[in-house]
């Protein structure tokens, strides 16, 4: 058997993109029905506020307004959204407290911009002026907003069933840290602490649900990352069978986590309501909704403790920390977990003990966001090594070579559990290459040897920085796919996960071109249509690529089987003398004796005669993968940046990344992947925080106040590779989804500390500003 | 209330004559009556640029404009500078140079970037980072655009 040329790991360019270049791909928000009406929504301009009473009667006589819902109006079928991880293991060490959003306020609004009333008009423009119809009236409450205030006795509280606003708190050891300390030659304790930011996907949510009474049958369009568990979980709300409900996630412009399979209200509210008028609803969020109701991450405040010998090896590590959750914990422990499972980033710790407080607050509810917790811990063990390596006098790396996990030690089990509560494994890994050539892409030696100091004569305030970090990825619980050959000879997939930009039209069109020796460009993928396939979880954690690219791997793989076994018949050929290539099968040294897989296609789906007993039609399979535990990626960041002193704005002069994220699929899009996940990154340590007052007021709801980085501020970004596969999957692949923002924050703060070498400055937090900066080396 | 307007609009060269509301958006009137939904609504504040067409060949952003000021006027939208079988080579270099993720951006980037060329045929990296920096992108970290662009003025050249 001779093997097809090779796909995978080649630069091809997107399926996907003609659609995309040309404005003829369909988002939610271009989604047009007949008779189709449309939603806007009152909000809570209070962040904790006593819903008194709300009067929609104006609203639904004004012209154009068809009804006005509140959450009385919803009756029985007013329910909190439905947990969306499974909650943690009930153990001694583990306090959950389960409150999720609801889909219209009912008592008391726990965060601004929480919804209250959605009228349903002709005419968005109509319905925007009926929400101003709409009286109210709320008692304001103090809110709570400052994560250690909120934990104090007599603190207001968020949910007033519950006797404080711990949302929960969960204890993990490995070894034994006081043991550890008690030996250590230096121990170090800061407080580190990091605020929040948004993802902005460019597109805003939206949703529009179909309602057909005459069919009985629910269809809805959502910019969700998860359209199964909101296929699953509308259908239970509803009542209705599963297959009365198809939840379409076309082209979504932009994902970042909040697009998850959040339930957010208007996912509860707008197909409630489609059914309940039987009428096409579409909602489409703006800008300033987004800001306030779609979910942010990143808050967390940590005591942490490091304990070092002399030598530079790490002994132990202790890190207490509270972790914001916002109004509500839909999405259970998951950041927070992930935040542990970073906080001993690569390297060999032995002891370690960590310990989370979740805390409600009176703000937008926090879900993962590209990085996930990941950032949060990578940015702590990092500041530490920098703070460590000066207190020891140790070269920055020379400390971090001397503690990383050896590359014989994998897979590395550091027994505490990780975000599916399952034993946290690194399952491979070779860490000091990839630094190594991080460092020598940016020419770490020669710049502090040569470069700087001449920079520096010159009254330049330019730094150099490098941060390693890991990633886990690729995580269950697992994908699916079908996989068929079609009369035309071409291939159409369809699996479940959404698709937010990341081109699983074409990366997954070559994992099946290389297994049945077609074009990639005609392998035609659906994503994201529950009623092409209707079992899987979704598209987040940097699991795509590893988690539906298996399964497609795996189903490939078994038609690839099934059209030789075919061809073998017809052309009675052993399946050893044939190859499949250009959409043929042909025989290896007679190159005319061949049959196409359109033919071949016909013939696997008989239309007379009789069909052996067990026979399944046509050339198609349908597959699953599942992986034990997570992959875990790995990288280095590094880079050059020039901080003005009378300002503060820096300038990035070179920034440099090498990932190991296993078997590549395709460098062109995993670039891509990467400059935006390092774009993002450099937004989280430098111009994006979301600033609340004490009021819960968030002060920068506009891309006006909340700077994303444009083109100006992002430099050219180097990428470099190493390759490890992981052993967990056959295509020997881990996921980079995310990877690119994880090191950022910590590679800011040691570049913009060795950029300013003469003054009195370390670093313990993010997001930083020019601003805040400023500040810093003023206080 | 419905003080409608005969708004008389070219776009991408077909004239469209429509009664719309004095208060109706640009970007609402080319997606919502007009159905051209290539056109992207990201901020509805006048930063991201996603929404941007081309007014008389100059970029503007559609959700900052009324429908009624384009009255007599020509609009050039995504759907005007190529089709899927017949791309412009701007649209052909954004996908050779992987200039686009998710999207959403795009249309208001391939419009900045139509004019910006027109403009400056052989433009530097840094003029043609300076001419996308009002438009936002969440995606691609911009390089991979700056890419496409440059490869567009050389094709453009050629």
């Amino acid at each position: 058997m001779i093997m097809t040329k090779k796909f995978i790991g080649k630069r091809i360019v997107r399926n996907e993109d003609p659609q995309l270049l040309t404005g003829q791909a369909l988002f939610v928000d271009d989604v047009e029905i007949p008779g189709m009406l449309h939603a806007a929504f009152l909000r809570s301009d209070y962040a904790h506020a006593r819903l008194l009473s709300i009067d929609v009667s104006a609203a639904r006589q004004r012209p154009g307004v068809v009804a006005v819902f509140t959450a009385e109006d919803m009756g029985d079928d007013w329910q909190p959204g439905p947990p969306l991880v499974s909650p943690p293991p009930t153990a001694k060490d583990v306090i959950f407290y389960s409150r999720r959003q609801v889909p219209l306020v009912k008592d008391k609004v726990r965060h601004a911009g929480e919804a209250i009333a959605v009228v349903i008009a002709e005419s968005r423009y109509i319905a925007e002026d009926a929400v101003e119809d709409i009286l109210i009236e709320l008692e304001p409450l103090e809110a709570v907003v400052d994560l250690e205030k909120g934990l104090e006795a007599g603190s207001p509280l968020v949910h007033d069933d519950l006797e404080s606003n711990l949302a929960a708190h969960l204890f993990q050891k490995k070894g034994d840290y006081e043991e550890a300390r008690s030996k250590a030659d230096l121990v170090i304790k800061r407080r580190i602490i990091i605020d929040r930011g948004a993802a902005s996907a460019m597109e805003n949510r939206g949703i529009v649900a179909h309602w057909e009474a005459k069919s009985q049958h629910l269809t809805i369009w959502d910019t969700t990352q998860a359209p199964i568990p909101i296929r699953n979980g509308t259908a239970a709300r509803l009542g209705l069978s599963e297959h009365q409900v198809r939840v379409i996630a076309p082209f979504i412009g932009g994902g970042f986590g909040p697009k998850m399979m959040m339930f957010y209200a208007e996912e509860m509210v707008i197909p409630w309501v489609s059914k309940k008028l039987n009428r096409p609803i579409k909602w489409i969020e703006d800008r300033r909704e987004n800001f306030y109701a779609t979910t942010q991450e990143r808050g967390q405040i940590h005591d942490v403790e490091i304990a070092l010998s002399s030598d530079g090896h790490i002994l132990g590590l202790k890190d207490v920390f509270l972790h914001d959750t916002g109004a509500y914990d839909p999405y259970g422990l998951t950041i927070p977990l992930n935040t542990q499972c970073h906080t001993m980033g690569g390297y060999d710790v032995k002891n370690f003990t960590t310990e989370v407080s979740v805390v409600f607050t009176n703000k937008t509810l926090v879900t993962p966001v590209r990085g996930a917790g990941r950032p949060q811990g990578i940015f702590i063990i990092e500041r530490l090594l920098d703070i460590a390596s000066k207190e020891l006098g140790i070269d920055l790396v020379e400390i971090r070579k001397r503690n990383l996990i050896p590359p014989d030690a994998f897979p590395y089990e550091h027994k505490i559990i990780d975000q599916a509560f399952a034993p946290l494994i690194l399952d491979s890994g070779n860490y000091w290459p990839v630094m190594e050539k991080a460092l020598e892409m940016i020419g770490y030696e020669e710049f502090v040897k040569d470069e700087q100091p001449r920079l520096r004569k010159e009254g330049k305030y330019v730094g150099i920085g490098f941060a390693p970090f890991i990633e886990s990825t690729g995580v269950g619980p697992y994908e699916g796919a079908r996989v068929t050959v079609e009369a035309s000879g071409k291939i159409s997939v369809a699996t479940g996960i959404g698709t937010q930009g990341q081109g699983h039209f074409t990366a997954f069109a070559q994992i099946v071109a290389e297994q049945v020796g077609v074009a990639v460009k005609d392998v035609r993928i659906v994503t994201g249509d529950t009623t092409e396939f209707h079992w899987g979880t979704g598209t987040f954690a940097s699991r795509g690529a590893v988690v539906a690219g298996n399964a497609i791997h795996a189903a490939s793989s078994i038609v690839r089987k099934k059209i030789l076994e075919l061809a073998s018949k017809v052309l009675e050929t052993p399946i050893d003398e044939l190859e499949l290539d250009d959409g043929l099968v042909r025989v290896v040294d007679i190159p005319h004796k061949t049959i196409s897989l359109g033919e071949l296609a016909l013939l696997a789906n008989p239309l007379r005669g009789a069909v052996e007993p067990g026979t399944e039609p046509g050339l198609e399979a349908t597959a699953y993968f599942g992986p034990n535990y997570g992959a875990t990626a790995f990288g280095t960041h590094a880079m050059i940046l020039e901080v003005d002193p009378e300002t503060m704005m820096i300038k990035i002069k070179r920034y440099v990344t090498v990932e190991d994220c296993g078997t590549v699929l395709n460098p062109l899009i995993l670039e891509g992947q990467i400059h935006g996940g390092v774009s993002m990154g450099i937004g989280n340590a430098y111009y994006e925080q979301l600033h609340f007052d004490e009021n819960g007021q968030l002060l920068n709801a506009s891309f006006a106040d909340y700077l994303i980085p444009s083109a100006t501020e992002i430099p050219r970004i180097e990428v470099g590779h190493v390759e490890t596969r992981s052993s967990l999957n056959e295509l020997g692949t881990k996921g980079v989804g995310e990877a690119g923002t994880i090191p950022v924050p910590a590679l800011f703060a040691q570049a913009i500390e060795n950029a300013l070498y003469n003054q009195e400055l370390e670093i313990l937090e993010m997001p930083l500003s020019p601003n805040r900066l400023f500040e810093l080396l003023n206080k | 209330m419905q003080n409608l307007f005969d708004l008389a609009v070219t776009v991408n060269g077909s004239r469209y004559e429509h009664a719309v509301e004095p208060r109706t958006l640009l970007s609402d009137f080319l997606r919502h009556d007009l159905g051209l939904t290539g056109t992207h609504v990201g901020c509805e504040h006048g930063v991201c640029g996603a929404c941007t067409v081309l007014l008389d060949g100059q970029p503007v952003r559609s959700c900052l404009m009324f429908a009624v000021q384009t009255h007599e006027h020509e609009v050039t939208t995504i759907e005007g500078l190529g089709t899927i079988d017949n791309l412009s080579p701007i649209q052909e270099t954004f996908q050779e140079a992987h200039g686009v993720q998710c999207g959403f951006c795009t249309p208001g980037i391939l419009t900045t970037v139509k004019s910006f060329l027109e403009q400056n045929p052989d433009p530097s990296e840094d003029e043609i980072r300076e001419a996308i920096s009002g438009n936002l992108c969440r995606c691609t970290g911009y390089q991979h655009i700056v890419d496409a662009v440059k490869l567009a003025a050389e094709k453009m050249k050629a």
